[in-house]
């Protein structure tokens, strides 16, 4: 086996277009694969056309809510390209500078006032049916949180509004009463002057005042709580229920190593095997060297030749992945406290991956097709493993989570986020399923290697 | 005498059960003795590639059994089995250590020079000629000093002087006691080259003695075409199957 694995390496040596190909390929798309995870979406770029005049503002109360802070909320909410008019938008929009433009219409602040009339922003967008998705969902967003921000600013004004009236003082309109009494203090108040005054039809009716001004005050003061509650009716308190919180980064640099493991093991390993075959050495290597039926052995056992390529392979898996992880680390905090386990995850990892590509290609029989066979079935499978529950329908995601098992890539990302990040589940599991994996795919190349020809 | 290989009712079958299922070999018997050169000739489908490649262990037999009592049988198989992205001397090297042979450099050395690659020792497979490799594909067949060496169609891709510097080598082996079965559709090689001849149609053995008794079975005199004695003998096994 020696002398088989000092073979393959020197072929190695000398394909170093193929070499090059299998590090820098697998690496180039595992980092994208990693920046796009972990990259959350940026602002999108939108033109805002205000044409509300500056300083508009809307009456709530005794209070006044700047129109401009509508505007303000929703620059926060994009990355905001400033246009003067909506012609300048549009061209914009159709330049591709911008994925959309919102169009602040003149006149807000009296709409708003009318309680008649809701006011209507128009959006502009262009582009192909993924364009016009994305600006869609993107903006509505955008325009929910404005919304949001813009509404918590009437509330709080209302709110203000209605503590002035219960609790009395100066209103700040020109022409109102300065030092009003607050309508909660009017029971208190009333009440005093009502006990001083004879029994008969003017006390009754001052008793009636001064139940209604209690009524009036303790529903007014719900109305305050609940108008606070509106501005942000439900709190989220996010619990994981189990394992660390992995951070969208760290989780990022697990997959960026787990395609990077499965690209190098399974290419090299279904290519080794399926070499031999094209070079028509396997026979000459696997055959009864004393003739069929005799007791002599051959120059190299079936499950020697598949253990020398499954060993390479995942050897110079291992090697690319860990030299990845360790260079990201520089980059990323990663706990090194842990790299025992990084290097159990990424040695079960590489051996289940190699296990498949042997499989491969002793099924496939020529290199070609072997590397096709091993590229076009991993990039999907993998994409599919990183799938996330509740993003597809429940019947499909449990097709997804089938096909995802008996695919060792999965299981190598549970393990090597279990050994990097602490994630669950925990790391035995997805290493007991990888060596499961890794023993059925190994018994299927052994089937495949039946015959040599 | 004892023979270096015995061939006991061998047959061959593929394909199970199956309405494709065929006989490539039924029922074949011979043996071989030390230092016999024996060709294996017949139409194509005859069943010459799958006797080839169960004697060289290749291939496991439905019934019947081989036997190699001298231990190893060398194989040149018909396309070369080499590491084209090896060299000449690496191949030789690497194939030495897997058959344990226990001189290798002295071995490597030899089968360089008897295959007239040793100035291209250190040039990588992959560019030699379809003759050079054909003969590296013979020296890996050698390199184990086998006592009996199987060849399938072992001169196909050579010109006549590679042909003729191939037979010049194989000779020299049987002379110095090794084996040689070869099959091959030129059937002058084997009368010119082999001791004896075997003749092979669809999986049977029809025909197993010297060249000149095929000669007489096929109508034609001594030192006649071989060729020609072949097909009509084929033609008239055929027509008395057909009866």
């Amino acid at each position: 086996m020696i002398s088989l694995l000092r073979k393959d390496l020197l072929i190695l040596r000398r394909s170093r277009l193929l070499v090059g190909l299998l590090v820098v390929y697998p690496v180039a798309i595992a980092l994208l694969i990693g920046f796009a995870i972990s990259r959350s979406p940026s602002r999108p770029r939108v033109a805002i056309v205000d044409e509300a005049a500056p300083g508009e503002t809307i009456k709530v109360g005794s209070q006044r809510v700047a129109v401009g802070e509508y505007a303000r909320q929703l620059f926060s909410q994009v990355q905001s390209v400033p246009a003067s008019t909506r012609a300048q938008a549009i061209a914009k929009v159709k330049s591709g500078a911008v994925i959309a433009a919102v169009v602040i219409p003149p006149g807000i602040a009296a709409r708003l006032s009318s309680d008649v009339n809701q006011v209507q922003l128009e959006v502009l967008y262009n582009g192909d049916a993924l364009e016009q998705s994305l600006a869609r969902s993107t903006l509505e967003s955008a325009l929910a949180q404005a919304n949001l921000g813009f509404s918590e600013q009437i509330q709080k004004a209302a709110g203000a509004a209605i503590g002035t009236l219960l609790s009395g003082g100066n209103l700040g309109t020109i022409g109102a009463p300065e030092d009003l009494i607050g309508l909660s203090q009017i029971p208190s108040t009333l009440g005093a002057i009502v006990k001083r005054q004879p029994r008969g039809r003017d006390r009754t009716e001052l008793e009636r005042i001064d139940a209604f001004a209690g009524f009036a005050a303790q529903n007014l003061s719900l109305a305050r709580r609940v108008l606070s509650t509106i501005s942000q009716p439900i709190r989220v308190e996010a619990v994981l229920l189990q394992g660390r919180r992995t951070p969208l980064n760290t989780f990022a640099v697990v997959v960026a190593a787990s395609v990077s493991l499965m690209f190098v093991c399974v290419l090299l390993a279904a290519g080794g095997v399926a070499l031999e075959r094209e070079e028509h050495t396997l026979a000459r290597l696997i055959r009864k060297s004393g003739g069929a039926g005799s007791a002599g052995g051959s120059l190299v056992s079936r499950e020697a030749l598949l253990a020398e390529k499954t060993l390479l392979a995942a050897g110079c898996a291992f090697a690319v992945a860990f030299a990845m992880l360790a260079g990201i680390g520089a980059f990323v905090a990663l706990d090194w406290s842990r790299v025992g386990l990084w290097l159990l995850a990424l040695a079960f990892g590489a051996v289940a991956f190699a296990a498949l590509g042997v499989a491969i290609g002793a099924l496939a029989r020529e290199v070609r097709a072997a590397s096709l066979l091993a590229f076009s079935s991993s990039l999907p499978l993998a994409l599919l493993a990183l799938v996330p529950a509740g993003s597809v329908s429940s019947g499909f995601y449990d097709a997804i989570g089938a096909v995802s098992f008996v695919f060792p890539f999965k299981a190598a990302l549970q393990a090597l986020d279990a050994a990097v990040n602490g994630a669950s589940p925990a790391i035995g599991l997805a290493l007991l399923h990888l060596a499961v994996l890794a023993a059925v795919f190994a018994a299927l190349a052994r089937v495949g290697l039946r015959s040599v020809e | 005498m004892t023979p270096v290989l015995s061939v006991s009712a061998l047959a061959k079958h593929y394909g199970g059960r199956s309405t494709s299922a065929r006989d490539a070999l039924h029922d074949v018997s011979f043996q071989i003795e030390r230092g016999e050169l024996v060709a294996v000739v017949g139409p194509n489908g005859a069943g010459k590639t799958t006797l080839l490649s169960i004697l060289a262990g290749v291939l496991a037999p439905s019934a019947g059994s081989v036997s190699a009592s001298a231990g190893k049988v060398g194989w040149v198989p018909q396309s070369p089995a080499l590491y084209s992205k090896l060299s000449v001397l690496e191949n030789l090297q690497l194939f030495a250590r897997l058959e344990r042979v226990e001189e290798p450099h002295a071995v490597v050395a030899q089968m360089l020079e008897q295959t007239g690659l040793g100035a291209r020792a250190h040039e990588p497979v992959g560019r030699l000629s379809g003759g050079n490799r054909q003969r590296m594909n013979v020296a890996l067949g050698l390199i184990a000093q086998p006592p009996m060496l199987a060849l399938d169609e072992p001169s196909v891709a050579l010109d006549p002087d590679q042909r003729e510097r191939l037979w010049e080598l194989l000779a020299a082996r049987a002379g110095a006691g090794t084996s040689v079965l070869f099959s091959t559709h030129n059937v002058s090689e084997a009368q010119r080259y082999a001791d004896r001849v075997l003749v092979l149609a669809d999986g049977r053995l029809l025909f197993d003695g010297a060249a000149p008794a095929l000669l007489a079975q096929g109508g034609e005199r001594e030192g006649g075409d071989l060729e020609r004695a072949l097909v009509r003998f084929l033609r008239e096994r055929a027509g008395q199957a057909g009866a």
